[in-house]
């Protein structure tokens, strides 16, 4: 387990780790090393080149404004987890990040990082797709934004260019009246999950204007749904029901060595259940205070 | 015994170094500029190597040595060793060091690089150029007995050996009794997984022709006499250390492995130290595994659910190659027993070749699949008679006054499997009052008013532990005072330094501290045989024992005469030999230089030394049977195994929705005789529920039909982390001695998992109130199972699994229905 020769850089300025980008078509960027790290070792990938970004200044930082959450490339998801104003503005932040794996890699990864290595398993790629935010890429000729909903191409797949390198992250703030749930099932204690739901809710007294959940590792690309039709009638087990009816529709369960897809589809019922009723709650509770 | 030590917490000596990251492995060895191995291995479950073309290695800068079979010679181009061959083992056969014109396993080693460092080793792997003739794969039980294809094309049928062992007539018994059933049972594979994996370091020095050679290993001799007799070299010219082994849990007593051989041939003929270190992934692919079996069961039974007749066929998967015999399945068949006696019983099993990782002995050793087998029989019994899981085990049981109690089948050992000792119904008790199992009706009921879904199980066992043939120690007295005790088996974890340290404290009067134990060091211990089947603290405790006895007599004899008292006045304690009721004494370390007549003054206890003066001038300074120094040596060699015995019990949780499974409660009765050191034996039994969590509701080896192994890491590889075992472990100890060895201790390595596959599947069983047949068992596959069972299915599953789906074709025999009985 030890990885194909490679050259490695650790560029101090942001210009020059995309001009040494820009360079090597066989280069990869080098943030938390979480995911690409063991994919060396494992000589599933073997770059001609890492371009190391964890020496390039202010990348770090975590900005919150009353918009929302702004994440540096190299901010770590324990950062962000361990930010209590990011998690006032964005509660569905520290609820998911919560369940990203463990500690350890935590303390390493970078929420950036993972939300283009766009893997639909992953908990922070559909928080993004659901909040409706953001990335900002930059390359040599020049930086622009990718919505959520144009950054997933594929399985582990982003649209970012083989130049470019995703720099910031933005999460839009709660609004007022909006509530958030998250909860995933896994095998073990910071597993991939098995099936995970992330729910946004917006009320008008008892009435749901706004039903929205995210899937992960039931579709092969974080996936967003709408269940706001099922829930015009109110919240109750027979409505949301429905929804979880309307949200299967949508993914594509699939069987592997831990679960069957059907097994999966029944996760991913309970969970739009609980986590619909959660954010519903949640949205009250935030209207109360 | 006046004893102080023996039967307390002491702390673990060995806890700060390893807690503080101090602990020194093989990979930590590093004996001068070293070389560093890879191996590559096969990516195909099954075929005829046409051509290597190494070509393009040897353009590598940094590479030393590539190696394939043509290049061994002599004993090294043999086969390896079938350690343990039987008379039933027919068919028995094991692999080269490198593939020899055939694979037969993903992971089958082919070629052996030297290289810089282990990264060059590792691209020098990936230009060796392999042309294969793929062969069809034989993956799992079932392909194995249909035997379309063959494994090794001279093994028909698949078949390694056939082995059948009866106690008087099982099938009459059934025929003959009032109620009869039949249960199929599955298991599957695991592993053991130690923290450390293999390694190997080997030096040659060309001046004095020794080899030196450090490996992970259970058995430092075993891989002494392997290496001399591959390299045909001299005992004498090699050393085997075993350094600090980060777990072994059976894998590691398998030997020689390929890389234990060829880094030392790889050192002797570079010139060079070489170091092989395992990967997990190798580890997964290439070092043993276990545990699946299938099962069939018949059993008669008279109304109180007293057995009459057990009648027991299993196929056992063995994997490619049969390096170690068949323990494992012989240890399933004669330990199925448990602490029962049914009246007549039959065990018949095929071990089978399959083209996936061989089977070796993995802790428990063949005992969780028989306790499966047995519990699970207790359980269907019960529930056919409608009668309460514990009374029909008790009707069953062993009585106390039944030992020495013979089963009249042979052992492991090939010795009659006679238990020495045990209370049962003790146990039993004990159990259920741990456990709440009279009181569990009302938990259900108050739990089923929440909505919530719980059940209980309770697994007993019994385990043969302490296997000769025998354990030697050595006890050495310096004259600081210090003992320094070696004894040669190996030590992965278990304490033995404190627990050993324990023994030899309260026999020689010394401080705990002023004790300290080497391991598995053939420089310092040539004979012994290896830390496996539970048998350290048994057969090297009891040698620690004795030798420590020895070196006491000697000492006593000595300060007699130098204090010019009886032996039999006098007692050593607190480090120091005193006539008793006097302030006459001599410190055990004068006593030392006194045993030596060579007494320069170097030191304090040497002048102390002196004052006295020892032994008859009229003689020679050392006596025609004496020996210069204060040692005792001696070997403990029992006639027979003890058998350890213990239950647990467990309150599960599943979830109606999710059908997630939680552990709510485990207790564990535990009796190993006499305990030496309470907190080592109950980690033990921390660690074996650990590994029997992971095995019972998480661990398997997913192969695919082509024998690629699906999940050989970490991430699919399920063990159990600490976030999914029991926070607590309820454990209550029985102590009955055993009268085989001075201690009257028992062993305690394995038990903590041996019950676990029985104890779940009866506890989710109880829960969901369906049978449970295939272990270990997913909230997935009990999902399945639970859309089998409804009484109404309200859709199709899509796919089948293996546990069950409703689409799957069965017969009424097959492991979801899998009892049926009968009454006459």
């Amino acid at each position: 387990m030890k990885p194909a020769p490679f050259a490695y850089v650790r560029p101090g300025t942001l210009e020059e780790a995309l001009e040494a980008l820009a360079a090597d078509p066989g280069a990869k960027v080098l943030a938390g090393g979480q995911s690409l790290v063991p994919l060396l070792s494992m000589r599933l990938a073997a770059p001609s080149r890492l371009v190391d970004i964890n020496g390039l200044p202010d990348l770090d930082r975590v900005r919150t404004d009353a918009d929302g959450v702004r994440l540096g490339a190299l901010a770590r998801h324990a950062d962000v987890l361990a930010d209590a104003d990011a998690g006032r503005v964005q509660p569905l932040l520290p609820l998911a990040l919560a369940n990203v794996a463990h500690a350890t890699i935590r303390n390493r990864g970078t929420t950036v990082g993972s939300l283009v290595h766009a893997d639909a398993a992953a908990e922070m790629p559909v928080v993004l797709r659901l909040l409706g935010g953001s990335v900002d890429v930059a390359s040599v000729r020049g930086r622009r934004t990718i919505a959520a909903d144009d950054l997933f191409a594929g399985p582990l797949e982003s649209t970012l260019d083989h130049d470019e390198i995703a720099v910031e992250a933005f999460f839009p703030a709660l609004a007022a009246g909006a509530g958030v749930g998250f909860e995933e099932i896994a095998r073990r204690h910071g597993d991939y999950a098995l099936c995970g739901v992330a729910a946004l809710v917006e009320r008008d007294g008892d009435r749901v204007t706004v039903a929205r959940a995210g899937y992960l590792s039931v579709c092969d690309v974080p996936t967003v749904v709408d269940l706001t039709p099922a829930l015009d009638d109110g919240l109750d087990d027979a409505t949301l029901d429905a929804a979880a009816d309307l949200a299967l529709d949508a993914l594509e369960p699939a069987d592997d060595i831990h679960a069957t897809a059907d097994y999966r589809a029944q996760l991913a019922r309970v969970l739009t259940a609980r986590v619909l009723r959660a954010a519903y709650d949640h949205a009250g509770s935030r209207r109360a205070a | 015994m006046t004893t102080k030590l023996f039967g307390t917490k002491v702390n673990r000596v060995e806890d700060q170094r390893f807690l503080r990251g101090r602990g020194r492995y093989v990979d930590d060895v590093l004996p001068g500029p070293t070389l560093h191995a890879a191996v590559l291995r096969s990516p195909h479950a099954h075929a005829r190597i046409r051509a290597i073309d190494v070509d393009a290695v040897l353009d590598i800068e940094g590479v030393h040595a590539v190696w394939t079979y043509d290049d061994l010679t002599g004993a090294m181009a043999e086969p390896l060793p079938l350690l343990i061959p039987h008379p039933t083992l027919t068919h028995g056969r094991t692999q080269y060091a490198l593939a020899k014109d055939e694979v037969n396993y993903v992971g089958e080693a082919i070629a052996f690089v030297v290289a810089e460092d282990r990264y060059v080793a590792e691209d020098a792997l990936s230009a060796i150029v392999v042309d294969y003739e793929f062969l069809p794969p034989v993956v799992g039980i079932a392909a194995a007995r249909a035997a379309t294809n063959l494994v090794h094309d001279d093994v028909p049928g698949n078949v390694g050996a056939r082995m059948e062992q009866e106690n008087g007539d099982a099938r009459a018994a059934i025929a003959a009794a009032p109620h009869t059933l039949t249960l199929d049972l599955d298991i599957e594979r695991s592993a053991c997984m130690p923290m450390e994996g293999r390694g190997t370091v080997a030096r040659w020095d060309p001046d004095s022709a020794r080899l030196q050679v450090w490996t992970s290993t259970q058995t430092s001799t075993g891989v002494r006499a392997a290496v001399a007799a591959k390299l045909g070299l001299d005992l004498g010219q090699v050393d085997v250390i075993t350094p600090d082994v980060g777990g072994g849990f059976g894998v590691k007593i398998n030997h020689p492995w390929p890389e234990e051989l060829l880094v030392p041939l790889a050192a002797r003929t570079l010139g060079r130290p070489v170091k092989f270190t395992e990967d997990r992934r190798e580890h997964f692919i290439s070092s043993a595994h276990e545990r699946a079996q299938v099962q069939h069961i018949e059993v008669g039974y008279d109304d109180e659910g007293r057995i009459l007749g057990l009648d027991v066929e299993f196929w056992h998967d063995h994997g490619a190659y049969t390096p170690y015999g068949l323990i494992v399945p012989i240890i399933t068949s004669t330990q199925l027993l448990g602490p029962y006696k049914p009246a007549n019983y039959r065990v018949v099993f095929e071990s089978l070749y399959t083209n996936t990782v061989m089977v070796t002995p993995y802790r428990g050793a063949g005992r969780p699949q028989g306790c499966y087998a047995m519990e699970r029989t207790m359980d269907a019994i019960a529930k056919d008679l409608g009668k309460d899981r514990t009374e029909v085990r008790a009707v069953n049981f062993i009585q106390p006054d039944e030992f020495p109690y013979e089963h009249g089948l042979v052992f492991q050992d090939g010795r009659p499997l006679t238990y020495d000792s045990g209370d049962y119904p003790a146990s039993l008790e004990k159990i259920k009052k741990l456990v709440g199992w009279d009181e569990f009706e009302q938990f259900r009921a108050e739990m089923a008013a929440e909505g919530r879904r719980v059940g209980i199980g309770l697994a007993c066992y019994v385990e043969g532990t302490g296997v000769g043939p025998y354990e030697g120690a050595h006890v050495h007295i310096e004259t600081s005072g210090k003992v320094k005790v070696a004894t040669g088996l190996t030590t992965q974890g278990q304490g033995h330094a404190t627990a050993f340290a324990q023994i030899v404290a309260d026999e020689l009067g010394v401080r705990f501290e002023d004790v300290e134990v080497v391991t598995g060091d053939t420089r310092r211990m040539p004979y012994a045989v290896g830390t496996f089947a539970s048998r350290a603290a048994v057969m090297s405790g009891s040698a620690i024992h004795l030798a420590a006895k020895r070196a006491k007599e000697k000492a006593l004899r000595i300060a007699a005469d130098a204090l010019e008292a009886s032996v039999e006045d006098l007692e050593l304690a607190e480090g120091k030999v005193t006539v008793r009721g006097t302030d006459t004494s001599i410190d055990l370390g004068t006593v030392a230089v006194l045993s030596n007549p060579l007494r320069y003054a170097f030191d304090e206890a040497s002048k102390a030394a002196t004052q006295f003066s020892v032994g008859d001038p009229g003689k020679p300074p050392v006596a025609e049977d004496d020996e210069p120094g204060l040692e005792g040596k001696d070997f403990y060699s029992p006639e027979r195994s003890t058998f350890a015995s213990g239950m647990h019990a467990v309150i599960v949780e599943t979830d109606p929705l999710t059908a997630e499974i939680r552990i709510l409660k485990y207790a564990v009765v535990h009796d190993c005789g006499h305990l030496i050191n309470p907190m080592i034996v109950e980690g033990q039994i921390h660690g074996g529920v650990a590994q029997g969590v992971g095995g019972a509701l998480y661990e398997r080896m997913a192969y695919d039909e082509s024998g690629q192994l699906l999940n050989a890491s970490f991430m699919d590889f399920l063990m159990p982390y600490a976030s999914e075992v029991p926070e607590s472990i309820d454990i209550d100890h029985l102590e009955t001695p055993s009268p085989l060895n001075p201690l009257g201790i028992k062993g305690a390595g394995e038990a903590g998992v041996i019950p676990s596959a029985a104890v779940f599947a009866a506890a989710i069983e109880d829960a969901e109130g369906f049978p449970i047949t295939a272990m270990p068992i997913s909230p997935s596959e009990l999902f399945a199972l639970r859309k089998r069972h409804a009484p109404v299915v309200e859709e199709v599953a899509q796919r089948p699994s293996r546990n069950s789906s409703v689409e799957e074709p069965r017969d009424e025999a097959s492991r979801n229905h899998p009892t049926r009985s009968t009454d006459r």
